[in-house]
């Protein structure tokens, strides 16, 4: 709408300096035909020119440059992925030496508590056999003990009862016949003592 | 005389008339803006060629710009129009810098000329219809054929499909050029308007020669874009027979 307008008045303009200028120009300048060999002409040269430096000289340097950046771009990308999984290798072997130094170390642990514990087992072995042959040594000299002394026992109760007697009575009995009577009363004594 | 909106566009010459075998090549200024761009262009693009991995912000602005018409080329004409990337780059890079230059004030816009654009359309079509019989040989022809089309129809069609085709460049530099042309034409008029109607009335039309401005920038880059990407889309059809 507004061109059209616009070119209405334009139209109108254009009659109206016609008539002005009619003799200096005619309407479109583009119509001129006098310049149009020398427009083509430079517009041959200038563009050709243009073309030629371009696509011989400029053009090729952006798209190389772009292509460097790009592959360079990928070889990074490479790289960093190379990286990368050393990276997740290392990390699993490190993950790895852990865990195994956790087992050796739990490994020698017990094998130093086994030892350790034998050891104990062994003295605390060797000390109760001690303990026991010095129980049965012990216990052997006790009953010798025991032996020994119910003989004295008898022997001095027999002696004792003889003395008394003589005291009592003032006259020496039968031996013989004494220590057959302390040795029924002390045997009779040791059953109460040691039986029920 | 500046008033006339159109006084904008006439060539005139710079320095001495060179003519060979009485064809006038005079430097214009016409060519002085085509020197200009292509020089803007091959500056530019010189400095964004340094190696450097971290790129700075010329060498992004050139990277970025390859990789934009690459990846347009690849999306409107596929990998087979690889060979063909410099001339597309070069093309649209030329028509957007003399486009842009055109909107600096009292400059001289390449563009808005048909000659111009008409040589740069003509070339294309003649390039890509040589392309698509090199290609194809004689089977290009059935670019004008189109499958599915019942046979009553046939005749009717084909001549539809050879007058669009011949009509290619036509359509392909006078989209260029009168976009430029109506532009700067419109720009100039508001500016009239602002001379004429002075410090009083003059405002409104500055606003509209402000967001023209704006809208200019614009149509220069799209009309670059769609000027290269038409040639793809030709490129494509020489390149990839689909009838």
């Amino acid at each position: 709408m507004l061109k059209k307008i616009i070119f209405q008045f334009l139209a109108l303009s254009l009659i109206f300096t016609y008539s002005a200028q009619s003799a200096e120009s005619g309407g479109m300048p583009q119509l001129n035909p006098e310049f149009w060999i020398s427009q083509i002409f430079w517009l041959v040269l200038t563009f050709g020119l243009l073309f030629i430096i371009l696509s011989k000289f400029i053009l090729p340097k952006i798209s190389n440059n772009l292509e460097t950046r790009k592959s360079q771009i990928v070889e990074n990308i490479e790289t960093a992925d190379k990286q990368r999984e050393e990276t997740e290798k290392k990390v699993r072997e490190f993950d790895k030496i852990i865990n195994d130094t956790k087992v050796e170390a739990k490994n020698f642990f017990n094998s130093e508590r086994q030892k350790v514990l034998d050891d104990v087992n062994n003295k605390k072995l060797s000390l109760e056999k001690d303990i026991e042959q010095e129980i049965i040594k012990a216990e052997k000299e006790i009953d010798q003990l025991k032996k020994t002394s119910q003989e004295k026992v008898t022997k001095i109760a027999i002696e004792t009862s003889s003395d008394l007697i003589k005291q009592l009575i003032g006259e020496d009995i039968n031996k013989s016949s004494l220590s057959a009577i302390v040795e029924d009363l002390s045997k009779k004594e040791m059953e109460k003592h040691n039986g029920i | 005389m500046a008033a006339n909106p159109m006084y904008q566009f006439n060539v005139y010459r710079i320095g001495p008339e060179i003519k060979i075998n009485n064809i006038d090549i005079s430097f214009t200024n016409a060519s002085l803006f085509m020197v200009i761009s292509s020089l803007a262009i091959l500056i530019i693009f010189n400095l964004g060629t340094k190696r450097s991995i971290i790129p700075n912000k010329i060498q992004l602005l050139a990277e970025l710009s390859y990789s934009f018409i690459s990846k347009m080329i690849s999306d409107t004409a596929g990998s087979k129009a690889k060979p063909y990337f410099s001339f597309i780059f070069s093309l649209f890079m030329f028509v957007l810098f003399c486009n842009m230059f055109g909107m600096i004030p009292y400059s001289f816009t390449v563009t808005s000329h048909i000659i111009v654009t008409f040589v740069l359309a003509a070339f294309i079509f003649i390039g890509v219809t040589i392309i698509g019989f090199i290609k194809h040989g004689i089977g290009y022809l059935k670019l004008f054929v189109p499958s599915g089309v019942p046979m009553v129809l046939l005749p009717l069609i084909v001549v539809i499909e050879i007058i669009s085709y011949l009509s290619r460049p036509i359509s392909l530099s006078v989209r260029l050029f009168a976009n430029m042309m109506a532009g700067h034409t419109m720009m100039k008029v508001f500016g009239g308007f602002v001379v004429s109607l002075g410090i009083v009335g003059g405002w409104l039309p500055l606003g509209f020669s402000v967001a023209l401005t704006g809208l200019e920038i614009l149509v220069a880059f799209l009309q670059a874009y769609v000027f290269a990407i038409l040639t793809c889309i030709y490129l494509n059809d020489a390149l990839n027979l689909h009838h």
